[in-house]
């Protein structure tokens, strides 16, 4: 018990003191989930506004399917981007594997079902009359895609957020594709794991409420677009 | 200006529309009046492109309708369509009103310049900066009117425009309506329950009735000479009897009803079975004394019912017909009338509208 106490008053003092190492794995995990989710949003948000707008075959099951993968286990996207990016596989000649812009991309892979759906959601929450006044009004299919859009930005942005939460949550992706290479890609949930299994339990526990705080960042930010 | 050929619209089981076929003219305000559940929002909503129809034709400007979605943006530039129920968009009044000028491509001076202008015509100046979605509902309908008039188009739709509006704006937006119509030649299709507005407004009037229409024409002879007992009950024509002519003497018919005789003007030779249509208006009532009135008709009976309806009084008069009086409760009061009282019913040959039927 005094060993995690000890552990936790450890904890406190290496983020106050702004231990370099810790400051430096927690800017690359920020970096990387915000590239991740603008990759994302910009991927997911057209893709949400195609398939809400476009009448076609098959739109019930394949909205079906995305919500299935908004549950998408992160080991899974990770495997999955994994075998893209190995030397034999399609992408391996990018020579993205165990670097921060395959990270990027294993994230981005794992977000996009969650915020294509939020897209959906949010379009939907839409009214009828509202797209019905601004076909009225004298709009392109263009302009009509991007006026809906904008009234639902508040919450497509809600779901934006949703998806960066569980991007700098994942451990899986990151620790597949980024290899947990200390100073290249190393980051909160992958060092966390490895501090543990190595018995560090103050560097872990510090990164731990470090993520813990970007959580709650994100759950008030989430709340507070919401309200709008 | 729009037409619409053999128009039948169904929402999949469902029979909205029914071999629709009218014609509005350039410069005209062609009023749609009808129950609610009549049709009339889905024939301003075809016209407008929004929807399209499931068999039969919409011409706008000669021009077939069923065009690609390119050509038909176009075409909906040319109108603008005030929704019963219009829905604001987030953001700001000027936000909401300027929006069609936006997707026009319209210079951001001009928007302004514009923008104040509508907003002056409904009676909201400096109402740009207010939320859209806290106004009440009738700024937010004269908000819709004023995004409409904004673009000035040459088709204005109006789905019961004055339905959410106080007394003074409703004189208002009549006025800008009637103005729009006379200084611009804007072509106005209009939906209303309330007649009287129709009549107010309106160069023609459509009767829809169950998904039809029933009768086109001036209001004169949509309220005078209805074509059916439908639309004379939809228009207030009560007192309504089915009779047959015994004799007619140059233009005046005896028309006998059960046990009752009029005189109406008429062609109707002898033996012809009839329908008479008498406006409630046109009964003149003259107290139980049994003044002289230079009417051809005059009823005794009994006053059976009387029912207040706004400034005026409504009276059922029993004379071995049921007849039905609306006078002012000034007369109701100087004629000193109560219900169980004797009283004469007058009524002129040539107030009576007589239609044929099948005997």
């Amino acid at each position: 018990m005094s060993e995690i106490i000890e552990g936790f008053i450890q904890a406190v003092e290496l983020i106050i003191s702004l231990n370099p190492e810790v400051l430096e794995i927690t800017a690359r995990s920020l970096l990387i989930s915000l590239a991740a989710t603008l990759c994302a949003s910009l991927i997911s948000i057209p893709i949400g506004g195609f398939i809400h707008f476009r009448k076609f075959g098959g739109k019930r099951g394949l909205i079906t399917i995305i919500q299935t993968l908004y549950a998408l286990p992160t080991v899974i996207a990770g495997l999955f981007v994994f075998l893209l990016l190995s030397r034999v596989g399609p992408f391996g000649f990018l020579g993205l594997l165990f670097t921060p812009s395959g990270m990027i991309v294993g994230q981005t892979v794992l977000i996009i079902p969650l915020m294509v759906g939020m897209t959906l959601i949010a379009l939907s929450g839409v009214k009828q009359s509202i797209q019905d006044e601004v076909v009225s009004l004298g709009a392109t299919t263009t302009q009509t895609v991007m006026t809906i859009i904008r009234e639902a930005r508040f919450a497509i942005l809600g779901g934006v957020i949703l998806g960066f939460g569980r991007a700098i949550s994942e451990v899986g992706a990151a620790m597949i594709i980024g290899g947990n290479i200390r100073g290249y890609t190393r980051v909160l949930t992958t060092a966390i794991a490895l501090e543990t299994s190595m018995g560090n339990i103050a560097f872990s526990i510090a990164l731990g409420i470090i993520l813990l705080g970007i959580a709650m960042v994100v759950t008030v930010a989430l709340f507070l677009v919401q309200e709008r | 200006m729009i037409e619409l050929v053999h128009v039948d619209k169904r929402f999949g089981e469902n029979d909205v529309l029914k071999d629709l076929s009218f014609r509005v003219e350039k410069g005209e305000i062609f009023t749609l009046i009808g129950p609610s559940g009549a049709g009339k929002t889905t024939i301003l909503r075809l016209i407008n492109l929004l929807d399209d129809p499931t068999t039969g034709m919409i011409l706008i400007d000669g021009k077939d309708t069923r065009v690609s979605e390119g050509e038909r943006v176009a075409l909906r530039r040319m109108m603008s369509f005030v929704f019963q129920k219009p829905a604001a968009l987030r953001g700001n009044v000027f936000q909401n009103v300027s929006l069609g000028l936006k997707f026009r491509g319209i210079p951001p001076g001009e928007i302004r310049q514009r923008v104040t202008e509508a907003l002056g015509l409904v009676g909201l100046d400096g109402y740009e900066e207010r939320e859209a979605t806290t106004l009440s509902g009738g700024e937010l309908q004269r908000v819709a009117i004023a995004r409409a008039l904004v673009s000035r188009p040459e088709i204005l739709l109006l789905d019961e425009p004055t339905a959410n509006l106080d007394p003074g704006s409703i004189e208002r937006i009549e006025n800008l309506i009637s103005s729009l119509n006379t200084r611009f030649r804007t072509t106005i299709i209009l939906s209303t329950h309330d007649m009287v507005q129709g009549q107010r407004l309106a160069t023609r009037i459509a009767v829809i009735l169950d998904r039809k229409i029933r009768q086109v024409g001036d209001s004169r002879q949509i309220f005078y000479q209805p074509g059916s007992r439908e639309v004379a009950r939809m228009v207030g024509v009560e007192n309504i009897f089915d009779g047959t002519v015994t004799a007619n003497e140059d233009g005046l018919a005896s028309i006998t009803i059960g046990s009752t005789t009029i005189f109406a003007t008429c062609h109707y030779p002898a033996g012809t079975a009839v329908t008479a249509f008498i406006r409630p208006e046109e009964l003149l009532l003259l107290g139980g004394d049994g003044m002289k009135s230079s009417a051809r008709n005059t009823l005794r009976g009994i006053i059976s019912r009387v029912t207040p309806v706004g400034p005026n009084i409504r009276i059922q008069v029993d004379a071995g017909i049921s007849l039905v009086a609306i006078i002012t409760r000034r007369s109701y009061d100087d004629l000193a009338l109560s219900p169980g009282a004797p009283v004469h019913t007058s009524f002129k040959a040539n107030a009576i509208h007589v239609m044929t039927r099948a005997p």
